[in-house]
């Protein structure tokens, strides 16, 4: 089983209300969840990216975790805080060049001593690319075309100085690039930065078997996650690599308590934390693509359909089609008689894995043991303390039953994946 | 005789490309033994060498005061990420982030990104200050009470204290506002090299620090005097900048006499003004110039780091403590404390009105 931490950065995952909770900014607080991932002996510790700041209404959106800083820049100062953990940033492929960023990414490979992994991502974002000398006029289509054209030459980099240390000219012509000259970076001790991929569409699921090394998916419920699963496995013998050369990490919550019963109380309780009141509201708006605010958080859901291609959110990824889900909610709402915020909440959760740690180590067994994933991302909802009790509960119970290591084997992120290092085709 | 102002010291911990951490962030950890201000990396795509600012956000938590400057170019790089980077190693070190703002003007380097053609340093200066002036409004853009964190109203940051900044350069433009909050510097050190006429108007404009490269005092005094001028002419007080004269010293041979080579000779000329000799000579050349009230400081570029470095420290510095003409240790824990310059009220923010005043 693979094991990876994910700072949560901008979301509504944390419970920042909590008196617990520190800040999200702060490097202490960065190096304590590194630190307790890397005592866990994680595979990874995971940031995603923020490139422009979400918008309701065309109103800055308050009421959740905002503000971080830019990854590659933390990883590599967490590099000097940790000695085995890998290292993984979220950085756009969109709005960056391929040239500067495989330099980056071999920089914190080479400073971390082979631990450094790139989570791709597109963006076909015009809201986003205002922040950018690009803008955001590449379409649906083109960000895949440039992403996988980007991976492509970001290799072709990184693999071209000689085994003597000598850098060789890299002549790249693409649809996209135009790059000429001598790589600034050495072969990186993996060889390439581990690269993952998130995204679940066709063509993302298709990018991440001919590229990715792991895919980041949302796909939490055993059903979801073995289908999911065997999916993304057979379309990699279409490029010549075998199931075990991309690992399928899903990312998951997980709430811990001394019985079952407990843990599942304490799970409602951060559920209702989570979603606020206005949160409701907010999440209720993002569907229905219209002001709702006369509406009560605690009555039924709107009888109208929303507005399908509404500009009313802004920099936030979409998941699914808005008469879809409106119609899925309402289903919901009328068979259990939920209230909108109820319904918010019951329809909003992720796969969290909630009981005594007992019972979470046996679940996370069951879901690798029968095919719905190669391991975990795993979110706590608490910054920067929330993995502590799992690391303390749940990794030994883990390692009794011998589905986690005990040790960590090798120094490199892919030895801890179990991934060999790319041939260098030098 | 003007007042002697406290004395400045840097140092470049480059060189040769290396790969590892260690070297770096043993450099670093010397330099701030001896309690210098900050060190500097220089960076360029044009040659081997890993990315500097990833190499001193690596040794910010190796190290506990030293400040840490980067070279980032803003020819390729895009203006919203030169400013979250460097935001982002003044929130890793707490407060001791600097950025050397630097330009690429060879074809070499263009073709490495195949976007945009080479052009005229004028130009790349012109668009380094845009690019310098679009960051510190993104610094800004967040007002430092940004996070409110308020349970009643479920807020947690106060949309009001956010700001777009809406910068529209001759080559880009930026909507903002920033993603990192505002850094614990409030604005991280902006350090420019001054030696060329299109480079020093970007530095009177934008810089804290200006680097100044000459052969003489009474020179580097002239270009001390006119980069405050200009300096005044954008409408800023002279006295929150910094100038520093750089010098790359090669204290390889203690015996020989101390020499200051003129910046065009040869085969050092692209390192400007070259000092050889030893680290008692150049404490005294330091103290000469600094009590002529030439310079604020010295930017010292050492010919071999390991061994140049440990000669500065333990050799020139020492002496010059000894003279009490500088410092024996940090008094503060930031890079602008150690400058003795404040930190930037915010642009964005109202005046401070009494509490409660505030609409």
């Amino acid at each position: 089983m693979h094991l990876a931490a994910h700072f949560p950065g901008v979301n509504n995952t944390t419970v920042w209300a909590d008196p617990r909770s520190r800040s999200q900014i702060d490097f202490s607080s960065f190096e304590h969840l590194a630190r307790t991932a890397e005592r866990g002996l994680f595979d990874f510790f995971f940031l995603a990216e923020g490139l422009r700041l979400r918008e309701h209404n065309g109103l800055i959106h308050d009421l959740d975790v905002v503000g971080r800083p830019e990854s590659l820049t933390v990883l590599n100062a967490l590099a000097a805080v940790t000695d085995r953990l890998g290292l993984a940033a979220t950085v756009n492929a969109t709005f960056n060049e391929p040239y500067e960023l495989a330099r980056r990414l071999a920089t914190l490979d080479h400073l971390s001593a082979g631990r450094a992994a790139w989570n791709v991502v597109t963006s076909s974002d015009a809201f986003t690319g205002e922040n950018f000398r690009r803008g955001g006029y590449l379409d649906r289509a083109d960000r895949y075309t440039r992403a996988a054209e980007f991976v492509a030459t970001a290799r072709e980099l990184w693999d071209s100085w000689t085994a003597d240390g000598v850098p060789r000219p890299v002549a790249h012509r693409g649809e996209h690039f135009r790059i000429e000259g001598e790589f600034g970076v050495p072969r990186s001790p993996q060889g390439h930065p581990v690269v993952i991929q998130a995204g679940d569409s066709p063509e993302g699921r298709e990018f991440a078997a001919s590229a990715a090394d792991v895919i980041f998916t949302r796909h939490g419920t055993p059903g979801a996650g073995r289908t999911f699963y065997a999916d993304v496995k057979a379309r990699l013998a279409r490029y010549g690599r075998e199931p075990d050369e991309l690992k399928i990490m899903p990312g998951v919550g997980f709430v811990l308590g001394d019985t079952d019963a407990e843990a599942r109380e304490k799970a409602a309780g951060i559920r209702l934390q989570q979603i606020s009141p206005q949160n409701a509201m907010l999440a209720l708006e993002q569907v229905w693509g219209r002001d709702l605010s006369s509406y009560d958080p605690d009555g039924p859901l709107p009888e109208s359909d929303p507005v399908p291609d509404s500009a009313l959110v802004q920099g936030r990824v979409r998941h699914g089609d808005p008469l879809a889900v409106a119609a899925r909610w309402r289903a919901l709402s009328r068979e259990k008689g939920l209230s909108i915020r109820q319904t918010v909440i019951e329809a909003s959760g992720r796969q969290s894995f909630v009981g005594s740690p007992r019972t979470v180590a046996a679940e996370l067994t069951e879901f690798v043991a029968t095919g719905a994933a190669d391991g975990f991302i795993l979110v706590p909802h608490l910054t920067p303390g929330g993995l502590d009790e799992f690391v303390d509960g749940v990794v030994p119970l883990l390692q009794e039953r011998g589905v986690f290591r005990s040790a960590y084997t090798g120094a490199t992120l892919r030895s801890h994946l179990g991934l060999a290092e790319p041939v260098w085709k030098g | 005789m003007p007042p002697i102002r406290p004395l400045h010291l840097a140092a470049e911990i480059g060189g040769p490309p290396h790969y590892d951490a260690a070297r770096y962030t043993g450099l670093a950890q010397l330099a701030e033994r001896g309690a210098l201000d900050f060190v500097t990396l220089g960076d360029s795509f044009a040659r081997p060498g890993p990315d500097a600012l990833s190499v001193l956000s690596r040794a910010a938590p190796a190290t506990r005061r030293i400040g840490l400057v980067p070279t980032v170019t803003t020819t390729h790089t895009e203006p919203f990420h030169v400013s979250s980077a460097v935001a982002t190693l003044d929130w890793v070190s707490r407060g001791r982030a600097g950025w050397q703002v630097d330009v690429s003007t060879t074809g070499a380097e263009a073709r490495l990104f195949g976007r945009r053609p080479a052009a005229p340093a004028a130009e790349l200066w012109r668009e380094a200050g845009e690019v310098a002036d679009a960051g510190a409004r993104l610094w800004d853009s967040w007002e430092d009470d940004a996070e409110i964190r308020d349970t009643a109203t479920g807020r947690f940051i106060d949309r009001g204290k956010l700001h777009y900044v809406d910068f529209e350069g001759a080559t880009f433009s930026v909507r903002g506002p920033a993603i990192v909050p505002r850094p614990p510097q409030g604005r991280p050190v902006v350090v420019v090299d001054g030696t060329t006429d299109p480079a020093r108007e970007t530095a009177a404009r934008h810089a804290d620090v200006v680097l100044v490269r000459a052969t003489t005092s009474e020179r580097t005094a002239g270009i001390r005097d006119d980069v405050r001028r200009r300096a005044v002419a954008h409408g800023r007080d002279p006295d929150t900048l910094r100038v520093l004269a750089a010098l790359t010293v090669d204290l390889g041979g203690a015996e020989t006499a101390p020499e200051l080579w003129p910046a065009s000779g040869p085969p050092l000329a692209a390192h400007g003004t070259y000092y050889r000799g030893g680290p008692v000579d150049l404490a005294d050349l330091i103290t000469q110039w600094h009590r002529a009230g030439a310079v604020d400081g010295f930017h010292l570029t050492p010919i071999t780091p390991e061994r140049d470095l440990e000669r500065i420290v333990n050799g020139t510095v020492t002496l010059l403590q000894h003279r009490s003409l500088f410092r024996t240790f940090h008094p503060g824990g930031t890079l602008r404390e150690h400058l003795g310059l404040s930190r930037p009220a915010n642009r964005y923010a109202p005046d401070r009105f009494p509490e409660g005043e505030r609409a």
